[in-house]
């Protein structure tokens, strides 16, 4: 294992206003790139920071943080012989892209195991904490556990992922004082001690959002992953307030009171996705500091790209495993952990943006943490850019109220049939009728959820749950509210009108259509990103 | 005085289903209020009477009659009626069930007492099909009328009989030809009409015997298997069978075209029409007889109303096919003379003929027609035809008018030849896309192509059937006629218009012929709604299809839900425990295995099923169970068409019952189950875990599947008219024609041009955009856990 060095201290995130001299500034565009060129004078582009170094010794640092953690007693005080153990951990939305091998899951359950053995614990089941998520395949789980995990765990049963829809896997905690169910996955639930191994690389992770959600069903779900908490949380990804982590935080209240007794391990990532060398490590670098070198590798990709058929683009992008460093881990009481993890998400995100701009621009990648090894379809589109990006703020919104987003992405007609299957229907029937968040909710939702044929799917096969393309939506409702217009640069015209967005060919093509909603010279803000940044907006 | 001299006669009238026919009813109830009506129709399913009312009394020649009885009357001078339109002809008209085509009329006592106490015998009753077979046209046209006579003279009736004829029984020649019986003229080449009658018949026999012998079923086997497929043995032997008899009218279509030829007649209408004339007038006996010869006749100058046509008559098709562009060239001379004459002018000459009664000593001849007196010009035809369709073009289905062509006149031969250049072309590439495996969208691009040959085929039967016509030049002579017209009085002349010369032909074509034709041809005349005519079309039958009325919805897999099939299956499973290097030997062996397979799946489905399941011999029921699931996932879904999917969904939404049948084996399918009420698939036997290879009973394919269908049906008490079934070849046509609501998937290119002619929904679905690609059904390696035996051999 490499890890990799930095020659001098990581720049913070900065905002560059553009003048005539600035270069073209590179935006993702699915599994491609285009280079842009925006109005001198009016024109801000706000970079991500560099990479935080990584901890020097991730696992003496685990061991550190297992044996002396927050308002808990160390973790091998708390096991002992007979007892029921349930490690739950982060599915395979996170990190993304999935990061090198050793997976930091990998690196914490392996200790944890080590000293449950040590413990004389034998009574152990892992658990892919994936709420309404597609099933993990083996290899991913191998990927993401290791080898030794997987093969001492997964043909005894004893590793397996969390299935929302057994009608006998699923226990009843409670219900909060605000009435909201609280449900979670049987084994975990009725265990002596439930440790989850969490990765946060955003903000809006980790906390009660990861048992609360992780291991619960559609029934508690649906009380914050709906309409009105996504359009009261502003945003989402600022804890504080954020109405879907009060409503998780409520149904923690109901965990701590009736489930079982909970270990948190929480771990935060650097900023280093595409690599500080090797071929992608040019989208890391701001574009006036590109070398001749640099440029050239630009260029290589992007012939070499051009040349190769749409399912050969998603094989390369989607083979890139991103050298994500640990920046810290910390373990504990859910609280404190989370207090402590969400300070070293932000140390590495946090850019203070002066001000909010007309037209907020961004080149949407090709990942987003529903199409991993998968496709991103157009609602994956919708929900990256509106819900994500959009929502990677603090203070208010980037883009003044009224204003419009302008994405860059192919938004082809394209879905995954086994992974997406819901989001075809979704897409093609219900989307014909309404684009409107609460109306589909009202409308659908139920119908969707409890369909016996995705059940079965998302039970058997590797299928998102029915209600999942509705939480994709409900995650841009508060932009959809927000905003005066959405408008997708290079998009499949037909997909984007679906989705209720205007479709534009190129960049100077969609300011020009942005003029008739904020006048015909509005200020423009770029969300250089990623790597992950969040604005700080004052 | 015409109504004063009819009036409280009874008058019999055969063909009243036919044009003239209905024009006379019309004519006569209307105009002569007295009269009764006998109407011999062949009773056919339902019977004399109801045919009379359904296709004699509802068309819509008699809305004028029944606005005057049941309607708030427009016209306030008239009586007002006490009686209903129902009632009057319940007391006027008589059906009487009675067939001109067989000897005695096939009357009883009571028909012959009735028909003998007319009148006035009106025989109008013809094949006027200009393609219809020799023998038919013999019986009909040739001994129809001699038999009316035969029928009157036997009972000592005292009727005065009219006989149709037609003007071209004077053959194709040039010049005048006079109202005289067809052996008093000098070009009439006799020949004895008996003799035609025997030769038609043994004609007729010659064929049916042709057409059985072992090298002309060989080739009806091997053009219905090309349309159909492997349609399963009954489909195909119906089909074959089908075939045969067209075989046999054709041959007897041609043989009425070469003898009619050979004596210089047009076609074999004109020709049997000719020798009628002359058995009646030598078996009439003592019956008077009078023959009314019209020209072509077309829609009606005035009465009942002016542009009444009854059917797709002979111009029409011509016209129509002119209009849509397709008709580039047509044989004739401009100069030479179209002899049309409308419909009311006819009907007023055989009333006027009745009303004055026979002339002696007969048969007299009376023919209406134009040519003589007020010539219509082919050319000035064209003109007004063309030239009403620049003015009124007919839209194509982009909404773009169509350019109708000018024509050169040239020969008919030319034209012919072009046309059948043109045919030929299409007939070749039709053969080869039909050869080919194309499904969807290409597969109904050979439908269109199909539809173009069609029309061409029709374009070209025209030329060589009209064009006959259109280069006669005989001048039909009108001494008679004008005669009669004379003697008229004023108030007739007004009531019971005859006379050629009132005839305004650019009023004639332009105002009144025209636009009751393109609205009789339903062409489209205007733009819009036409450009999304077969998505507003396939919506409404999507529509019908979902209704909640439906019953039950029944599916095939391959290709009709999942682009894969029994191969691909097996494939994907005995792949699942091969290493490397065994996979590449097994995907060799499965390739050099490829044609031998699909020559046998050509061939019989079951038997190749039968057959390929054998190789699942020794297979642990267990594990295959296991692998299905995760198959689901990794083959079949991805392979899916998701519309046909959500579409099963939408049928269980709408309260249908669901039911899948398929060739494929029921632990494959076991997965989908969830989506069906149903499954019937192939079931293979099992001892201690294992499977035998052995299917326990026979495969639900082709006509198995149908039974299976039909068995399903009654057992759950459904309605097979009620259900809809999805399909995507012609072997499935016993279930889909089972069925009320077929629904053709993707069809491969036969089945594409079936359900195209028959007005079928077709869907075409399609794997999602973003499926994983496999270049072969191979499994991923299964690596956790103990390492398990291998489905076959690792050779």
């Amino acid at each position: 294992m490499a890890v990799q060095r930095h020659q001098r201290a990581p720049r913070p995130g900065l905002v560059l206003d553009i003048d005539r001299s600035t270069p073209p500034i590179v935006f993702h565009h699915g599994e491609g790139f285009r280079l842009e060129r925006l109005p001198a004078g009016r024109s801000r582009v706000i970079y991500p920071a560099e990479p935080l170094p990584g901890l020097a010794d991730p696992e003496a640092a685990i061991r550190d943080a297992l044996l002396n953690p927050l308002d808990s007693d160390p973790l091998p005080a708390l096991l002992r012989p007979g007892m029921k153990l349930t490690i739950a951990f982060d599915d395979i939305s996170l990190p993304l892209p999935p990061m090198r091998r050793p997976d930091i899951r990998q690196r914490v359950i392996e200790q944890v195991l080590d000293m449950a053995a040590a413990a004389g614990v034998d009574d152990v089941h892992l658990i892919a904490a994936l709420a309404l998520h597609r099933r993990m395949t083996d290899d991913e789980l191998r990927h993401a556990l290791g080898d030794r995990v997987f093969d001492a765990f997964a043909p005894q049963g004893a590793l397996y992922n969390h299935d929302a829809e057994d009608p006998d896997g699923m226990v009843t905690l409670g219900r909060t004082d605000h009435d909201e169910l609280v449900t979670m996955n049987r084994r975990a639930a009725e265990s002596d001690l439930l440790v989850y191994v969490n990765i946060n690389l955003v903000a809006m992770d980790g906390g009660w959002k990861s048992t609360a959600t992780g291991l619960a069903d559609y029934w508690a779900l649906r009380h914050h992953h709906n309409v009105h908490t996504m359009q009261h949380s502003r945003s989402f990804m600022d804890r504080p307030r954020s109405e879907l982590h009060r409503s998780n935080w409520r149904q923690g209240e109901v965990i701590k009171a009736n489930g079982p007794p909970i270990f948190q391990i929480e771990t935060t990532v650097n900023n280093n996705t595409f690599g500080l060398d090797g071929p992608l490590a040019v989208l890391q670098k701001r574009e006036w500091e590109w070398t001749a070198r640099d440029r050239a590798s630009f260029m290589a990709m992007q012939a070499g790209l051009k040349a190769m058929p749409g399912a050969g683009r998603r094989g390369v992008f989607g083979r890139w495993l991103a050298p994500y460093e640990m920046t810290s881990v910390q373990a504990g009481a859910v609280e404190p952990v989370h207090e402590s993890t969400t300070a070293n998400v932000l140390a590495q995100h946090l850019v203070p943006v002066q001000g909010q701009t007309d037209v907020l621009t961004m080149g949407l990648p090709y990942i987003c943490p529903y199409n991993v090894n998968s496709v991103m379809n157009p609602i994956l589109v919708m929900c990256l850019g509106l819900g994500y990006f959009f929502n990677l703020y603090r203070g208010k919104p980037l883009v003044r109220e009224g204003g419009v987003v302008i994405m860059g992405h192919p938004t082809r007609w394209e879905f995954h049939p086994v992974h997406h299957p819901s989001y075809i229907d979704f897409f093609e029937q219900l989307l014909a009728s309404t684009t409107d968040p609460a109306e589909l909710e009202s409308k659908y939702e139920e119908q969707f959820a409890t369909d016996e044929w995705y059940v079965h799917l998302y039970r058997t096969g590797y299928a998102y749950h029915g209600v999942h393309p509705f939480y994709m939506w409900y995650w841009g409702a508060h932009a959809l509210q927000w905003l005066g217009r959405v408008i997708i640069v290079g998009g499949d015209p037909k997909a984007v009108r679906r989705m209720g967005f205007q479709p534009a060919s190129t960049l100077s093509d969609a300011l020009e259509m942005a003029s008739d909603v904020v006048g015909s010279s509005p200020t423009i803000t770029h969300l250089h990103n990623p790597p992950i940044l969040m604005a700080d907006v004052e | 005085m015409i109504a004063e001299s009819l009036a409280g006669k009874r008058i019999a009238i055969t063909g009243a289903t036919g044009f003239l026919g209905t024009a006379l009813t019309e004519r006569l109830l209307r105009c002569v209020p007295d009269c009764e009506l006998v109407l011999v129709v062949r009773p056919g399913r339902r019977g004399a009477a109801q045919r009379v009312q359904r296709d004699v009394l509802r068309n819509d020649a008699f809305h004028r009659l029944r606005q005057q009885h049941d309607g708030e009357d427009p016209d306030a001078a008239a009586p007002k009626n006490s009686e209903t339109y129902d009632e009057m002809t319940a007391r006027r008209v008589r059906a009487l069930a009675g067939d001109v085509g067989t000897d005695g009329l096939g009357l009883d006592d009571e028909g012959r007492a009735l028909l003998s106490s007319c009148d006035i015998v009106i025989h109008s009753a013809a094949t006027v099909n200009f393609d219809s077979a020799l023998d038919d046209a013999v019986e009909v046209n040739l001994l129809g009328p001699a038999r009316v006579a035969a029928v009157l003279d036997e009972t000592g009736s005292g009727a005065h009989m009219i006989a149709v004829s037609t003007c071209y029984v004077a053959g194709s020649r040039r010049g005048a030809a006079p109202e005289q019986l067809v052996d008093d003229s000098p070009f009439f080449t006799d020949v004895g009409w008996r003799d035609e009658v025997d030769s038609a018949r043994q004609a007729r026999r010659d064929a049916e015997q042709a057409s059985r012998r072992p090298e002309r079923l060989e080739a009806l086997a091997v053009q219905a298997r090309r349309e159909l497929g492997a349609a399963g043995i009954p489909a195909l032997s119906e089909k074959v069978e089908g075939l045969r008899r067209r075989w046999v009218n054709d041959q007897m279509t041609a043989a009425g075209r070469a003898r009619a030829s050979s004596l210089g007649f047009p076609d074999a209408y004109a020709f049997t029409k000719a020798l009628g004339e002359r058995a009646l007038a030598e078996t009439r006996g003592s019956i008077p007889v009078s023959i009314v010869r019209p020209s072509i006749i077309e829609s009606a100058l005035a009465e009942p109303y002016p542009g009444w046509i009854r059917g797709f008559r002979m111009a029409e098709p011509v016209i129509a096919a002119y209009a849509r562009g397709l008709l580039k060239e047509f044989p004739g001379v401009p100069e030479g003379i179209v002899d049309v004459i409308p419909v009311d002018l006819v009907v007023a000459t055989i009333l006027a003929v009745g009303a004055r009664g026979p002339a002696e000593p007969g048969p007299d001849v009376t023919q209406v027609a134009s040519g003589s007196v007020n010539p219509l010009k082919y050319g000035t035809l064209f003109d007004l035809v063309s030239g009403w369709f620049t003015e009124h073009p007919v839209y194509d289905e982009f909404n773009q008018p169509i350019p109708v062509p000018r024509w050169s006149f040239p020969g008919r031969g030319r034209v012919a030849r072009q046309l059948h250049r043109a045919q030929r072309s299409l007939e070749a590439a039709d053969r080869v896309l039909t050869a080919l495996p194309l499904r969807g969208r290409h597969a109904l691009m050979s439908a269109t192509l199909e539809e173009r040959r069609h029309q061409l085929e029709r374009a070209s039967e025209y030329v060589e059937l009209y064009g006959a016509y259109a280069e006669c030049e005989a001048i039909y002579q009108l001494e008679r006629l004008m005669a009669l017209w004379d003697s008229l009085d004023d108030s007739d002349r007004a009531e019971f218009c005859f006379d050629p010369r009132s005839v305004d032909w650019v009023h004639y074509v332009q105002q009144v012929h025209l636009p009751s034709m393109v609205e009789q041809a339903r062409l489209k005349m205007a733009p819009g709604a036409g450009s999304g005519r077969t998505a507003s079309r396939s919506s409404r039958l999507r529509r019908q299809v979902l209704d909640p009325q439906r019953h039950l919805a029944v599916f095939d897999l391959e290709n009709t839900l999942i682009a894969s099939n029994v191969v691909a299956s097996y494939a994907w499973l005995a792949t699942r425990d091969l290493d490397d290097l065994d996979r590449v030997r097994f995907a060799a062996r499965t390739l050099a295995e490829a044609p031998r397979l699909l020559a046998l799946d050509r061939r019989d489905r079951s038997d190749f099923l039968r057959y390929f399941y054998r190789r699942f011999e020794g297979a642990s029921t267990d594990r295959l169970d296991t692998d299905c699931t995760e198959m689901l996932s990794d083959l079949i879904l991805t392979k899916s068409f998701p519309q046909g999917i959500r579409r099963i969904r939408e049928h269980r939404q709408a309260g249908h019952m669901t039911l899948l049948i398929t060739g494929a084996l029921d632990f494959v399918v076991e997965p989908l189950r969830p989506l069906f009420d149903h499954i019937v698939a192939a079931e293979m036997g099992s001892s201690d875990g294992v499977y035998d290879g052995r299917l326990l009973s026979v495969p639900p394919t082709g006509e198995a599947r149908y039974q299976t269908l039909v068995d399903f049906a009654e057992l759950h008490g459904l309605d097979l008219r009620e259900s809809v079934a999805y399909a995507d070849s012609t072997s499935d046509l016993p279930m889909m024609e089972a069925v009320g609501f077929p629904v053709a998937v993707n069809p491969e290119t036969k089945l594409a041009a079936l359900a195209r002619r028959r007005g079928w929904l077709i869907e075409h679905w399609a794997t999602s955009a973003g499926a994983p690609t496999k270049l072969l059904p191979m499994a991923p390696r299964v690596r956790a856990g103990v390492r398990r035996t291998a489905l076959v051999g690792s050779a």
